[in-house]
């Protein structure tokens, strides 16, 4: 196996799944001759050309909305929004038309599209390059929300996106997206949309995150392990919608406790709604109130944008207050 | 600086002037009449006054409350017809939402479309959409939405699909002069005009986007030439004139399949009757300018080509209203019998595949219902 990083496992994802299926067309600002501003995309112009690996004008909602029209007709795009803070543009197409088509129509139409989109802070992006806006699409019935947090699930969940029935909005956490290198089989293989993976197990309280907090998870799991004992189970829950609950629930249900990690705004944020389903389905299990430690209420700051993420120290402190509790 | 060009409006007055093939007094422009075959005529002639009585019964079933909601298309029966018979029956229509003569000219029973008004199980959309929000995928006409100008992009983007794919059809989209004003219509010109889509871009510039006139959409003197920017041609149409239309409407549907690219129609057109059931025209508009629309009713204009043709009597006309009307009647009588969709439908086609989380709702809500009296009383 080769060790690759996120950009390399996503590149080889695409560059399959082009040469298996003609239908799969590579769309967006800056996707061809350039490969990305990330260089995802790199080498594909070259292989598949200009008809397959589209450079688009700048315009989010007519790369959504054109790239609507393409899965309307039956090819498989993969349309790429340049940072998820762009996604906005493009948002009325992605809720109000791609999320919907399949059940406006009465199953007559589907959409197959994935929009894949970094998202994110920790890059020095100040607010424009930062955002992490995964909670109004999970809202947003129709569609699937995939964010992995290593190489090896970015390739195998985007091959298992562009093969799905439906659209899938791809978050790519940027700030690891070098930084997070791994084995990646060179082959063809999927993970499952919709199944999370419990990283470490462990019986004292339940860590679950996502996407780029996941590096400060796996931190926080060994020192609260060094420091004080603790044993955290960890869940990586790599598909928002739909959720895995029953791995979430059956671990909450073990361990009694749990610490959300994210770093998108607090208020509705995806910690919300787990801790309402913690609440529905394992109530009687808990020993403590569940715990989230998340980004503030805030616009994502550029100088203080180390503040504004959740680190180490946050997640060690809500994992022992609530071990204490 | 001297050699710059400071394009000013009055470029604009070229696209002023719409292309018009029918003549006041029934004759035809000898130089532009397509010379149709009779039967297709009739046909076109036929769809029109089948969409004219549709919108008077579904309007007035609305007033009764048999109905939610409904949007006539009465006075822009000839832009939507002229444009549909242009096509051929493998090309692909996305419409907006005052389109109803598309299926009706596509062969959708009227049933079908009947039973969408009324949300039944006999609607091919369970109920799920206002009535009007269509869709007919044996026909070839894709899902209506209520925000304008959404599907403009998407018909660039399926045109251009068909065009990576080489599949020669090409696509036909609908949309009022409002959604001009939308992003969507401005990025979709775009999007057309540099892949060179074999898309037409249809305006029913019917001079009112629900109560807003026509210049607070834009400040140019035309729709048609708002292409231009776009790097492809524009035409304004008499959009009363059922054959004008049809003649620019092939013409850009050829240019579109042999390679050309897209072109932008704006039919000139007016919206005779309320923007939908939920509008009062008369607080924005005055009688004196409806009448004199009234007076350039595109039936009655294509009926007197008819006649002059030949192909038409009064006798005809008499026993094309009953007709239709009687299939209205029957229709309607026959569709309100039917039963609203299976509660359980209400959960389907969110998905592919029904998910856990919508697989638990839908088991506790029909648990419920089996339920619902002692709770609800």
């Amino acid at each position: 196996m080769a060790v690759m990083n996120m950009i390399q496992a996503l590149n080889d994802a695409l560059r399959l799944e082009m040469r298996r299926d003609p239908r799969v067309i590579v769309m967006g600002e800056d996707v061809g001759r350039l490969g990305g501003v990330f260089r995802v995309t790199v080498g594909l112009l070259d292989e598949f050309g200009p008809d397959r690996v589209i450079d688009t004008p700048l315009a989010e909602a007519g790369i959504i909305g054109t790239a609507i029209g393409m899965a309307l007709y039956g090819l498989r795009p993969v349309a790429e929004i340049q940072f998820a803070d762009f996604i906005y543009p493009a948002f009325d197409q992605i809720v109000n038309e791609l999320a919907k088509y399949r059940y406006r129509s009465g199953g007559q139409y589907s959409c197959p599209l994935v929009i894949r989109t970094p998202s994110g802070g920790g890059i020095r992006g100040g607010h424009y390059h930062s955002q992490s806006p995964e909670a109004y699409f999970v809202h947003t019935a129709g569609l699937k929300v995939v964010i992995p947090s290593n190489p090896y699930d970015a390739k195998g969940l985007l091959l298992a996106a562009i093969r799905d029935e439906d659209p899938v909005i791809f978050f790519e956490p940027k700030r690891i997206y070098r930084a997070a290198t791994g084995e990646v089989p060179e082959g063809d293989y999927t993970v499952p949309i919709g199944k999370a993976r419990v990283e470490v197990e462990g019986k004292d309280v339940t860590l679950i995150s996502y996407g780029a907090m996941m590096v400060e998870c796996r931190e926080a799991v060994q020192k609260a392990r060094e420091k004080w004992g603790i044993s955290v189970e960890l869940i990586d829950l790599r598909t928002l919608l739909p959720l895995d609950v029953d791995t979430v629930i059956q671990s909450v249900q073990k361990t009694g406790r749990v610490v959300i990690v994210h770093e998108a705004p607090r208020t509705c944020g995806f910690a919300a709604e787990l801790i309402a389903l913690i609440n529905e389905k394992a109530f009687l299990y808990l020993e403590a109130p569940p715990v989230r430690v998340t980004g503030f209420d805030t616009p994502f700051p550029y100088t203080l944008e180390h503040d504004y993420l959740p680190d180490t120290g946050r997640i060690l402190k809500a994992i022992y207050e609530t071990v204490h509790y | 600086m001297d050699d710059a060009i400071f394009i000013s409006p009055e470029v604009q007055e070229a696209a002023e002037v719409p292309l018009t093939v029918l003549r006041e007094d029934g004759r035809s422009d000898p130089d532009l009449d397509p010379d149709l075959p009779k039967e297709f005529l009739l046909r076109m002639y036929r769809t029109m006054v089948l969409n004219r009585e549709l919108d008077d019964r579904l309007f007035k079933l609305q007033r009764q409350g048999r109905i939610g909601f409904y949007l006539t298309c009465t006075g822009e029966e000839a832009a939507v017809i002229g444009s549909v018979a242009a096509l051929n029956d493998e090309d692909w229509l996305f419409p907006s939402y005052r389109e109803t003569g598309l299926p009706l000219w596509r062969g959708v029973p009227v049933r079908k479309f009947v039973a969408q008004q009324y949300g039944n199980a006999e609607d091919n959309v369970k109920g799920r959409q206002m009535p009007v929000h269509t869709s007919f995928r044996e026909a070839r006409i894709m899902s209506i939405s209520s925000p304008v100008g959404t599907q403009i992009p998407q018909a660039v983007g399926f045109a251009w699909a068909a065009k990576i794919v080489g599949d020669p059809i090409v696509v036909l989209v609908y949309f009022g002069d409002g959604a001009t004003s939308e992003g969507d219509f401005h990025t979709a010109c775009n999007f057309a005009g540099v892949f060179k889509v074999p898309v037409v871009l249809f305006c029913r510039n019917n001079q009112y986007a629900i109560s807003v006139p026509l210049k607070r959409q834009t400040a140019a003197r035309s729709i048609a030439v708002k292409a231009v920017a776009y790097g492809f041609e524009g035409v304004r149409v008499d959009g009363n004139d059922v054959l004008a239309v049809y003649v620019a409407t092939k013409r850009a549907v050829e240019k579109a399949r042999s390679g050309g690219g897209p072109t932008l129609i704006e039919a000139l057109t007016y919206r005779i009757g309320a923007h939908s059931t939920s509008d009062d025209p008369r607080r924005y508009r005055s009688e004196e300018e409806v009448q004199q629309w009234y007076a350039k009713d595109p039936i009655e204009r294509f009926r007197r080509y008819l006649e002059w043709r030949g192909y038409w009597s009064e006798l005809q006309q008499e026993s094309l209203l009953e007709e239709v009307r009687d299939l209205i009647n029957r229709t309607i009588e026959e569709v309100e019998k039917v039963p609203p969709p299976p509660v359980e439908s209400l959960f389907d086609d969110v998905y592919a595949r029904m998910p856990r989380h919508l697989q638990e709702q839908k088991e506790a809500y029909l648990a419920y219902l089996k339920e619902a009296d002692r709770w609800r009383s």
